[in-house]
């Protein structure tokens, strides 16, 4: 009997011979990271745990995203302890502000994250790695803490469900239409402790920056991750990244899954999650005409270069909305950089939208772009859950670039074709 | 252990971000996390419940964020205990981590009514509900993670296992 990519890594990194699902292991980190909401407990937790130092000084990231820059008072004092503990510690990969970036951007992009790891982060969309050919997954405060003592976690091995994406992908139709369509079917708790293995020609012919956006919204299935096999455009992507040497793994054609779900894409408009549950897509074509007072571009989902490259289509020439906020927000510096150089960000200004340095700030109602009581927002992110951007009687609709971009010119939900 | 307290229920899919909102993610404090648990979705409710109540929850309890807050704030209100027909799994690992008992079980689930009074013994996996008469017997958990409970969760595991290393070398 074959095996699958998951499976291959996590035999790897365990002891445990004849891995089988179901089966709890102790498997070897090969990244651990957290950011400035979930670090401060972690490393109080590590401190006491009487650990004298961290796993491995090189394999360790401390990213301060969520309400950094800092937000307020109090989020200043919990970035400071993530800054003390990297410097206490000799931890490398600690990110200031400048060279910060939301952080399952950044990794990849410095190539902290490879093919064949194990990727230990304390935060929900780690899954995101999984676009590389990593076993990626997301934990809390004290999990983490351990990773950090131990070098290593604890887990169940998950059944997987392949997905398989064949036909052709319409105008404008993205990964973040394709996750948001699977989302759908299988429902915020389709895949609860499973993994998803995204795969078919579709998924082949896909940039990695869409398939990051696929796997990072893996765990709004309830997924323990995404997975996609590493391939000529993953090598391509690694070239001048990798940090370190990486493996790769592949699904065997005669390995077991729990289930198969081959989706046919050329039927798959633009898709748009209503409030509150990101199950809730419908096609573009059944949202039009939402009365929007924000938009938000960004995100650990589609805040890089791809995504901005679209929402510039889109917008050149454009004037945003009188009456609608659009706030873009590149996930890294690097991206940034991109975007200046491209022309973008003065295509977004002149267009009359905010462009901000780095931040997940909106996405989880933080700061810089929260929505007032009635207010509603297009949006790039990943959740559309209760007050998930600002105050509880606020709405959050979910879609890609493209349609952010283009409902932001018209104030309300729209196509691309709406503005050409 | 064994847990006393009254139920009160909630729907499938109750997220983290209305177990604690975002906004107040500024601190760890539990105590300060506790005064905003649950306020999206019910404003009263850490005033409404008691010391040692019970959620009783639909499927999919906890999904969203990977924010240990949520149920470090459910257990500082007050929360002794969640069943629910099914967790989101990086809430069932940190309610474990922490030492909130929890369990999966559709029956008590479908059958319990808000107000219902719960005995529960964490150890054997019994719930008896006291207001209905009726006795259930939950699958206990792995072997692995009972190991982790009865050390006092995965903080003194984790103690446990640098003395072991150490002793090792």
């Amino acid at each position: 009997m074959g095996k699958t990519i998951m499976e291959k890594i996590l035999s790897a990194h365990t002891d445990t011979d004849n891995l089988r699902i179901g089966d709890i292991i102790k498997a070897r980190v090969d990244f651990t990271f957290a950011n400035d909401i979930t670090a401060p407990i972690a490393i109080k937790y590590f401190k006491e745990s009487g650990a004298r130092q961290v796993f491995d000084k090189k394999r360790v990231g401390l990213i301060p995203d969520h309400f950094a820059p800092n937000k307020d008072i109090k989020s200043a004092e919990q970035c400071k302890l993530l800054k003390e503990f990297a410097q206490e510690y000799k931890i490398e990969n600690y990110f200031e502000i400048g060279k910060m970036g939301v952080e399952h951007a950044l990794l990849p992009e410095k190539g902290l994250v490879l093919p064949g790891d194990v990727v230990v982060g304390a935060d929900s969309h780690t899954d995101t790695s999984g676009a590389l050919g990593a076993f990626a997954i997301g934990v809390g405060s004290t999990d983490l803490a351990a990773v950090m003592a131990l070098g290593e976690v604890w887990l169940k091995v998950p059944p997987t469900i392949k997905f398989i994406y064949s036909g052709k992908l319409n105008k404008w139709v993205s990964g973040k239409d394709l996750i948001l369509y699977t989302i759908f079917k299988i429902g915020v708790d389709g895949a609860n402790y499973k993994v998803m293995e995204f795969s078919g020609e579709v998924i082949k012919g896909l940039s990695m920056d869409n398939r990051f956006t696929m796997c990072n919204m893996a765990i709004e299935a309830g997924a323990k991750t995404g997975i996609i096999e590493p391939d000529e455009i993953t090598l391509e992507y690694l070239k001048g990244r990798a940090k370190r040497p990486f493996q790769i793994y592949n699904s065997d054609p005669d390995a077991r899954y729990e289930k198969i779900i081959d989706i046919d894409v050329s039927k798959i408009e633009s898709q748009v999650a209503f409030p509150h549950l990101p199950e809730n897509a419908k096609p573009i074509s059944e949202a039009k005409g939402i009365k929007i007072d924000q938009s938000i571009i960004g995100s650990c989902t589609n805040g890089r270069i791809e995504d901005l490259r679209i929402a510039a289509e889109i917008l050149k020439g454009q004037r945003v909305h009188s009456e609608v906020r659009l706030i873009i927000i590149p996930a890294t510096q690097d991206i940034y950089l991109q975007a200046v150089r491209e022309g973008l960000i003065d295509i977004f200004i002149t267009a009359g939208g905010a462009v901000s340095t780095p931040t997940c700030g909106p996405c989880l109602g933080g700061y810089m772009g929260i929505l007032a009581k009635g207010e509603k927002a297009i949006s790039t992110t990943n959740r559309n859950f209760v007050g998930r951007m600002g105050h509880p009687e606020s709405e959050v609709y979910l879609a890609s670039p493209a349609i952010a971009a283009a409902s932001a010119i018209l104030g309300r939900i729209a196509s691309p074709e709406e503005v050409k | 252990m064994i847990i006393k307290g009254k139920v009160w229920k909630f729907k499938d899919n109750v997220d983290t971000d209305v177990i604690i909102p975002a906004r107040y993610l500024n601190t760890s404090d539990p105590k300060e996390l506790a005064l905003h648990c649950m306020e999206d979705y019910d404003s009263e409710f850490v005033k409404k419940i008691n010391k040692g109540d019970i959620i009783v929850a639909g499927r999919n309890f906890g999904c969203g964020s990977s924010r240990e807050h949520a149920p470090i704030a459910l257990k500082s209100a007050g929360v002794s205990c969640i069943i629910a027909q099914s967790f989101a799994r990086i809430f069932f690992r940190n309610a474990i981590n922490i030492g909130l008992p929890i369990f999966e079980s559709e029956e008590i689930a479908d059958q319990c009514s808000e107000g219902d009074f719960l005995e529960v013994d964490t150890v054997k996996g019994i719930i008896e509900n006291i207001n209905k008469g009726k006795t259930y017997k939950l699958n206990p958990l792995p072997a692995f993670i009972q190991n982790i409970i009865s050390l006092g969760g995965l903080r003194e595991y984790v103690k446990e296992e640098l003395k072991r290393r150490e002793k090792n070398v």
